[in-house]
Parts: structure tokens; C-alpha cells; sequence
């Protein structure tokens, strides 16, 4: 140690007691595991590359190859079409929270956290905030991927931002779900095997694709309310108007509907995951 | 003499698909400025002894004190105070080694300018400059170890644990990885350390405690512990199975210590290695004995466990028991093992 660097006191600073010390310290070790996490996505880019491109070729089967067979009276289908793609393309890509906490016990680095004076609930606030900026870049490229085979938002950039906003805070509390599963499974693989029945009826399921009154009545209630389908009926209004859900529903009726269940599923989900946090070793 | 780590009756046990007693009452004391080895086989409870001092575990009874301070009840101090190693090299694949080094810093709340220094002291340290900038996947596995060590000791710990440090590694990298923690000894910290080898726990420790079955079996100097077992191991592979129990009776006479007779090998400890192998070879050639295979080697682990509980360790067993099995059943029952030894993981309480 030639080039001793003066330690500084260490005992002192971290367990300094107060709110207000505890939320900054929160808040610093959230910024350095979401950026740790942000950093890991970045340095294996085929996994972004291949998550992008899964979205962008379901984007050109429904436009292209299904679409001509599916009718919406009060908008093109690609109009129809996008917001469902990008509520799946979050609610697929928050898989990757329950594969990531999945992977970080499995290696150790989990261990090694809880070893540290760091706050408690930086791993999982970290965790979710880095799916969360992921999300952004998803949904920005899946726009521009939209606009390039004719979605066109009627609506004006306010309301088509309010509509992204929407998704992003509905992602969030999947995200949260997705801590728990990925806390419970014994390891990635099977993280990931465990999350894709709990998203896929879910997503297909509902409005993101076809008209809900092309569904047999006894599953229309069903694929109406559930919080894919109010988020995506959501984006629908906000981004290409009311009327394009096709459900005689007002903007507002579907954005408090959505709101209602972001909110609900972050009052359980959140809650949980952290219990599982702390009782998973 | 001021006491680093005090570990009182520690009780821990796992409520899994079967119940296991981990620590079933461990006691030992650490003096600062020490090295105290943990010395065991698989599954005698030494990581989870280090899991309990660390704050990642609660234990079920007994307490365990890290520089008078109760781990679970000021677990945050104590993790301010305290660096782990583990066996398993918890770096993150994703970064690369000068990462790995600044965000443990960062969540140590160490300033940015100290945590920068810091990691380019430490890469030169552990040898690791020139791969500093480079992601984790283009290691070696020693490597990752002398990462995994530099990340404990960021924020300059006052006690290390060190969990099996070199397990796994090739010998070259176990000799690096040994000169490297001689080092730090010499720098003043106290290092908990647990092992499977005694030759570790000799080069290393002061102080050991071997622990088995979640107990404290037996404690004192590497030296008065190789002085109760003997220096060295006489093996002698015979031809026949007869010819055992004579060749048992010949060598139990070359001293102190019994001889074990398992089939068609016999083997004994003793203190001087070439006097007593003279001995035995003139004793067998008069009683008509011709040996198939005759060795003189260091004392393992698994001949303290032998002189220590009458018993092998169970990793020893196990490994006796797979030599019928056919290579395809043992990769079986090691996924099997594997996956047990997940469970009480995935059980066990936060503290």
C-alpha cells in the first residue's frame, strides 16, 4: 500500500440516524445499483438488440400478416394496433426484473450487498428503477417503429406523452410483481419459465390486439377490466381518441381505471416483494 | 487482550424439506490482530457461522459479538466494520474489476474521491491493473478471487471473513492468494477464516477450531493439534484382504497411534515419517507381508477428523460410498446434494 489513500471515517458516516440521512443514503445506493444494472444491459447488447427485435416482429406480424383480417370501425388497425404492442412490450420486458434479482442471488452479489452498510431497500429500488429507464428506451424505439409502418397519434404530443406516462407507471408495479417471482424461484432459468404464464393470458387476453367485442361474451368482461386491457384502452384514448377502443367509454373513465390498478397492484405488490427480500437468503 | 469476534452457544437451524441443526452451540473467541481459522468439512456449519457474524443470517440462540457490538443488534454497525469474502466470488460478471471495486465502495457512503484512489490501490495491489478495465467474464478464476478479496477490503474492514477463500483454485493461485492475506495480517486486521485444508489453516492461522455437526470439536495451535495427530501418515496398500488385521497389529506398534484397517489398506500416523517407515518395512518383510503400495504424506483434514472423532468426515464417506457408483449416478446424486444444500438456503431467515 505505497500509495496510501487517507481513509476517511468511516465508522461515522453511514449509520448516522435521522430520516432524512436514511432517505439520502436510500436514494445514493439507488443510483449506484441502478446504474450497476443500467451498466450489465449495456454490456451484453445482443440481449437488447434480441429484446428489441421480438416487439418489432410482433409489431410487423399483427400489421402486416393478421391485421388484414382484424376490423376496427374507428381507426386504422396500426392506430388500434401500437399502444397494445407497447403495454406487451413492457409487460414482456418486465420479466427481466424477476430474471435479474433471479440471477443476482444465485451469484452471491445479493450476499455480498447484505454485507454492506448500504440501505436495505436500494436492491429492489435499483432493480426496478433501471427496468424503468429500460422501459423508456423501449417504448421510444418501438414509437419510431410505429411511425415507420403508418401509426399515426391523432391526439397531439401532450396527450401521447400522458399516454407513455401511464404505461410507464403500469410497468412499474409489473415490475414490483416481477421482484416477487423472481425472489421466489430457485434460479434465472426458472424465473423465467415461471413468469411467462402469468403474462402471457394476461396479454393476449384483452384489447391490445383485436376488438373486445370479436370475443365470445362470457370472456369480454374478463378481457375488458383486467389492468392490461384498461391500460391499453387507455394509451388507446389518449393516443388516438376515445372512440378508437370501441367501447363507448370516455379518456378519463379508462385513465382512472388504469390508474386505479397501477395503484392497487403497487399497494400489494410492493409490500410483498420487500418481505421476500427480507426473508429470502 | 481485546476480543474481535465473540461467538456465544450460536444456535442455527433450517426448517427445510429435512431439519438441519447447522450450529448446534458454537462458542470460540477471536483476539484482534489475529487470524482464527474455521476449520471443517462441507456442511459442518462454517458459512453459516460466517453468515451469522456477517448480519446475513439470524440466529435461532446465543449471541455473536463483532468488537463488543451485538451482530443483530447493531447489524449496522457491524457491517460498517466489518469485510466478507465468500467462496463463491460474489463479483458482478457484468462490470469490470474498477466497477466491482467503486460501487461496493459507493455503498460503503465512502466519498467518491476516496472510493477512486482506492480501487487503483487496490488493482495494483492484487495485481489486477491491467485487467482492471476489463469485464469480469475475461478473468480467471484466481483472478475473480483476488477481486472478491479487494472488494472486502474497500472500506478498510477492521475484521475480514474470508470463506473458504481459495476453494476451487489451481495451487499457483491458492499460493498467491495466501501471500496476499499474510500481508493484511501483517497490516493489523483480524481475519476470520474457514477452510477444508489444514495445510490453509497452518500457513495461515494462529488459532484454529476444527467444528463438525455444528460443534466446536476441538481448538488450539496448528502446531498442538499436528503434534496430537503426528506429522505424517504411513499407507500401506496390501495385496490381500487377509493380510489387514496383521499389517493393523505390526503398525499400531510403530507408536502412539492406532492404525485403520479398511480392506485391503492400512494406514497410521506417526511422527518421524522415515524412522517409522523402516520399522514397519523390516516388520512386515519378517511377518511375510509384501506391500502393494507404501506412502509417506502430509496429515489432511480428513486425518484430524479420523484421530479427532474415530469417524471420516462425511464428505470423506460420501466420496467412499461413490466409488461403486458409475460415473452417471455420481453426477446424479451431486445434482441431488446440490440441490439440498439450496434448500435450507432458500428457507433461512433474514436478519
Amino acid at each position: 500500500m505505497s500509495t496510501a489513500v487517507a481513509a476517511p471515517n468511516v465508522s461515522g458516516a453511514p449509520h448516522s440516524t435521522g430520516v432524512a440521512n436514511n432517505l439520502r443514503w436510500l436514494a445514493s445506493d439507488t443510483a449506484t445499483l441502478t446504474r450497476r444494472n443500467i451498466l450489465a444491459v449495456t454490456r451484453i447488447p445482443e440481449a437488447l438488440f434480441f429484446s428489441t427485435v421480438q416487439p418489432i416482429m410482433f409489431v410487423l406480424l399483427f400489421r402486416y400478416v393478421f391485421g388484414g383480417a382484424i376490423h376496427t370501425d374507428a381507426t386504422s388497425y396500426v392506430n388500434y394496433l401500437m399502444p397494445g404492442i407497447f403495454v406487451q412490450t413492457v409487460a414482456f420486458g418486465s420479466v427481466s426484473t424477476s430474471i435479474g434479482l433471479a440471477e443476482d442471488l444465485q451469484k452471491g452479489i445479493i450476499e455480498r450487498f447484505r454485507a454492506l452498510p448500504m440501505s436495505r431497500g436500494a436492491v429492489l429500488l435499483g432493480r426496478t428503477t433501471a427496468d424503468l429507464l429500460r422501459n423508456i428506451f423501449v417504448i421510444v424505439v418501438m414509437t419510431v417503429v410505429g411511425l415507420l409502418v403508418g401509426f399515426r397519434p391523432t391526439t397531439g404530443v401532450a396527450s401521447y406523452l400522458a399516454g407513455v406516462l401511464l404505461i410507464l407507471f403500469f410497468a412499474y408495479a409489473l415490475s414490483w410483481g416481477f421482484a416477487i417471482v423472481g425472489l421466489s424461484a430457485p434460479n434465472s432459468e426458472t424465473a423465467q419459465v415461471m413468469s411467462f404464464p402469468l403474462i402471457f393470458p394476461l396479454t393476449f387476453i384483452s384489447a391490445a390486439f383485436v376488438p373486445l367485442s370479436s370475443m365470445p361474451s362470457w370472456l369480454q368482461g374478463f378481457a375488458t377490466y383486467q389492468p392490461f386491457s384498461v391500460t391499453v384502452s387507455a394509451c388507446r384514448s389518449l393516443m388516438v381518441g376515445a372512440a378508437s377502443t370501441g367501447t363507448g367509454k370516455s379518456t378519463s373513465f379508462w385513465v382512472w381505471q388504469s390508474l386505479a390498478w397501477t395503484v392497487a397492484l403497487l399497494i400489494v405488490f410492493v409490500p410483498l416483494a420487500i418481505r421476500k427480500y427480507r426473508t429470502r437468503t | 487482550m481485546t476480543l474481535a469476534i465473540e461467538v456465544d452457544h450460536l444456535q442455527k437451524t433450517f426448517k427445510g424439506k429435512r431439519v438441519v441443526r447447522a450450529l448446534d452451540g458454537v462458542s470460540f473467541s477471536v483476539p484482534e490482530g489475529t487470524v482464527f481459522g474455521l476449520l471443517g468439512p462441507n456442511g459442518s456449519g462454517k458459512t453459516t457461522a460466517v453468515r451469522v457474524l456477517t448480519t446475513i443470517l439470524r440466529a435461532d440462540g446465543g449471541t455473536a459479538r463483532v468488537l463488543g457490538n451485538d451482530v443483530h443488534k447493531k447489524a449496522a454497525l457491524v457491517r460498517s466494520l466489518i469485510g466478507l469474502a465468500g467462496q463463491y466470488a460474489a463479483v458482478d460478471e457484468n462490470l469490470t474489476g474498477r466497477e466491482n471495486l467503486q460501487m461496493v465502495g459507493k455503498l460503503n457512503h465512502l466519498p467518491r474521491s476516496f472510493v477512486v484512489g482506492r480501487a487503483v490501490e487496490l488493482l495494483e495491489q492484487f495485481n489486477l491493473t491491467d485487467a482492471g478495465d476489463r469485464p469480469l467474464k475475461t478473468y480467471s478464476g484466481g483472478m475473480r478471487r483476488r477481486l472478491d478479496l479487494a472488494a472486502a477490503l474497500v472500506a478498510r474492514p477492521t475484521v475480514l471473513f474470508l470463506d473458504e477463500p481459495t476453494t476451487g483454485l489451481d495451487p499457483q493461485s491458492r499460493n498467491d492468494l495466501w501471500e496476499v492475506i499474510e500481508r493484511l495480517v501483517g497490516g493489523g486486521t483480524t481475519v476470520l477464516l474457514t477452510t477444508q485444508y489444514l495445510e490453509e489453516a497452518d500457513r495461515l492461522a494462529s488459532q484454529l477450531a476444527v467444528i463438525d455437526h455444528g460443534r466446536v470439536i476441538a481448538e488450539g495451535t496448528p502446531e498442538s493439534m499436528k503434534a496430537d495427530l503426528g506429522a505424517t501418515v504411513l499407507e500401506v496398500g496390501l495385496p490381500s484382504v487377509d493380510d489387514g488385521p496383521r499389517t493393523g497389529e505390526i503398525l499400531d506398534a510403530l507408536g502412539p497411534h492406532t492404525a485403520l484397517v479398511s480392506g485391503t489398506q492400512v494406514e497410521v500416523t506417526v511422527d518421524n515419517g522415515p524412522q517409522a517407515a523402516m520399522v514397519a518395512l523390516r516388520a512386515l518383510d519378517a511377518a511375510g507381508i509384501a506391500p502393494q503400495t507404501f506412502n509417506l504424506r502430509e496429515p489432511s483434514l480428513d486425518d484430524v477428523f479420523l484421530s479427532l472423532t474415530g469417524h471420516r468426515s462425511e464428505a470423506q464417506q460420501a466420496e467412499d460410498e461413490d466409488a461403486d457408483l458409475t460415473p452417471r449416478q455420481r453426477r446424479k446424486k451431486l445434482r441431488m446434494e446440490k440441490l439440498e444444500d439450496a434448500l435450507p438456503v432458500a428457507t433461512g431467515e433474514l436478519a
